[in-house]
């Protein structure tokens, strides 16, 4: 078959919401994409997990101790899903790691942003992970099939997490006068760049056309942006609290809210390398993994040496 | 004994339980996002989070006991007042627990050593004539016999591994047996409870069949052991964990969270 019918075949399945697998033919640049998007994505999980991991020596109870240690492991979790799926796509964990330390892979830059009070860890799940489900849930529908299945299981927990999240501000919102401003102080914060987690603007996004025409993607940054806007412009009533955002206003003829312009040049700065945290992100991921060269080389040193006597045994 | 006497004695002794399983806790998950590897970084949270529950189910009980004894300096107690508003002299969690998380030789032989003990020391408590320890031990034990089944891997992966890391296991074994004996030693408030000198024979013995698988060397019976922690007499590592701990409690006094 030529390389013309076979992209035929391939955009046909596609088109007709057949999943591809990793056995499939398929074009070259669709596996560097998902590639790309699926070890992003576990990183984002894996580095996701320090600014609140920077918190559960201080949660303020037991119990909420308790449901971050959880949330945290979960993000792990997130990101085992889908380093295993990506490998599917025939690049070990191992390399995409060290695409990570040596800042050639990226991560959301979300989690370039220090996370300051307590409140931070509710807003962080309430719009960080409300941000991210809107994004996920969309590829649960993504045509790539091991990419889709890993969603799918992760979506789940995510909608926890929000809801957590949006708990802990709740306790504070209703809590002292000190409780509410550190709720208003976080939601000022994170709000920003939470919007730019959608991405760059439709206008300005490369990838964009090919990645729907294959539905890696379905909904567009734009609309996914809007409607994480309309979601949280809600939500954020019932706290009584504000969005930064003094051009934040519900337009009735779009049925949508309009919202301010983004700071894109602090969106492309975090992206270059210059966020808030950057550097000790990277920092603490590296570390962790030279720390532990040691405790993966005696693992498989032990591996081996099973494997060998039990070749004794046997023989 | 006088009842108040006994009723103290076993407040004592539930907190004393609890504040072990807090400190444990809230020192192996300082490895949560830092783990040598992804699925041990998963697992050792998991544990943090087994001892976590544990920790809560005996401060639960010590507050109920609190709140029905007629004074109580502690009154009205919670979960939550007796892990973030008393001092480090009120805490009765044993050294072991407190020392810095070191190296993941020393994470894992310090979790080997205190699950092992937990497990042999729940397996009593299981039957003993107070119903709601008797409970939370009977509940933990499934959890506890898993951190044993994961700390002993480790310590035979480590100690048969490679050179460094058999090395490692070493400097841990010297760094930390000198905190093993204070499991053993009884203080006032355990009598009638279970005798901790009854489990030393035990614990050593499988301690004994992990090292020798590990090929690891046990060390000598004569090794000076540290105690304090049960009666409050800490390292100065503890108040540092509690700063850490306690701090948003402590900063915003009767604060909901
Ligand atoms: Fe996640
Ligand atoms: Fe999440």
């Amino acid at each position: 078959m030529s390389v013309h019918e076979l992209e035929k075949l391939f955009q046909d399945k596609i088109d007709q919401e057949i999943k591809i697998e990793p056995r499939d033919w398929m074009p070259e640049a669709y596996r560097k994409t998902n590639l790309r998007q699926i070890s992003q994505h576990a990183h984002s999980e894996i580095v996701g997990m320090l600014p609140e991991g920077n918190w559960i020596g201080r949660a303020p109870s037991l119990k909420r101790k308790a449901i971050l240690l959880a949330k945290v492991q979960d993000e792990g979790g997130h990101g085992l899903y889908l380093y295993s799926a990506a490998e599917t796509l025939g690049f070990s964990r191992d390399q995409m790691i060290e695409d990570l330390h040596s800042g050639k892979a990226k991560y959301s830059s979300i989690f370039n942003y220090p996370s300051l009070t307590w409140a931070d860890m509710g807003a962080i799940g309430w719009l960080v992970d409300g941000a991210a489900i809107l994004n996920q849930v969309m590829l649960c529908r993504t045509s790539y099939g091991p990419y889709a299945r890993a969603m799918v299981r992760i979506c789940k927990e995510e909608s926890f997490h929000q809801r957590q999240g949006f708990e802990i501000l709740l306790v504070l919102s209703r809590g002292t006068e000190a409780q509410k401003a550190m709720c208003q102080d976080a939601i000022n914060r994170w709000w920003w760049p939470s919007l730019m987690m959608f991405g760059p603007k439709d206008s300005e996004s490369t990838n964009s056309d090919q990645s729907m025409k294959w539905k890696i993607k379905r909904k567009s940054n734009d609309e996914l942006r809007q409607q994480f806007v309309d979601m949280i412009a809600e939500q954020v009533k019932v706290l009584g609290m504000t969005l930064p955002d003094p051009d934040l206003v519900w337009n009735e003829s779009r049925k949508h809210y309009d919202f301010g312009e983004i700071n894109w040049e602090e969106f492309w700065n975090v992206v270059k390398g210059n966020g808030p945290c950057n550097k000790q992100r990277l920092e603490a991921r590296r570390k962790a993994h030279d720390n532990g060269a040691w405790v993966r080389e005696a693992a498989s040193a032990y591996a081996a040496k099973k494997a060998a006597r039990r070749k004794t045994v046997a023989a | 004994m006088s009842a108040h006497t006994s009723n103290q004695a076993l407040i004592d002794y539930t907190l004393h339980l609890a504040d072990s399983s807090l400190i444990m806790a809230q020192r192996s998950s300082e490895w949560c996002g830092h783990g040598p590897v992804l699925e041990q970084d998963i697992a050792i949270t998991n544990i943090s989070l087994d001892l976590l529950g544990q920790a809560r189910h005996f401060y639960q009980y010590a507050a109920g006991l609190i709140n029905q004894s007629a004074d109580h300096t502690l009154k009205p107690a919670t979960e939550d007042s007796l892990a973030y508003l008393r001092d480090e002299r009120a805490f009765k969690n044993l050294l072991l627990t407190e020392l810095p998380k070191g190296d993941w030789a020393q994470t894992i032989l310090k979790h080997f050593f205190f699950s092992v003990y937990q497990s042999l020391l729940y397996t009593r408590l299981q039957t003993v004539p107070d119903k709601d320890l008797a409970a939370i031990a009977a509940k933990s034990l499934k959890e506890v016999a898993y951190h044993v089944k994961w700390s002993s891997e480790w310590v035979i992966r480590l100690g048969d591994g490679t050179a460094e890391s058999h090395q490692r296991m070493l400097t841990a074994i010297e760094e930390l047996w000198p905190y093993t004996g204070e499991m053993f030693r009884a203080a006032d408030y355990e009598t009638g409870m279970v005798d901790p000198s009854t489990l030393h024979a035990g614990w050593l013995k499988e301690v004994q069949d992990v090292f020798a698988e590990a090929t690891l060397p046990m060390s000598s019976e004569s090794v000076y052991m540290h105690v304090g922690g049960k009666t409050g007499l800490h390292t100065e590592n503890l108040g540092y964990m509690l700063a850490e701990l306690q701090y948003l409690q402590r900063a915003y006094p009767g604060a909901e969270w």
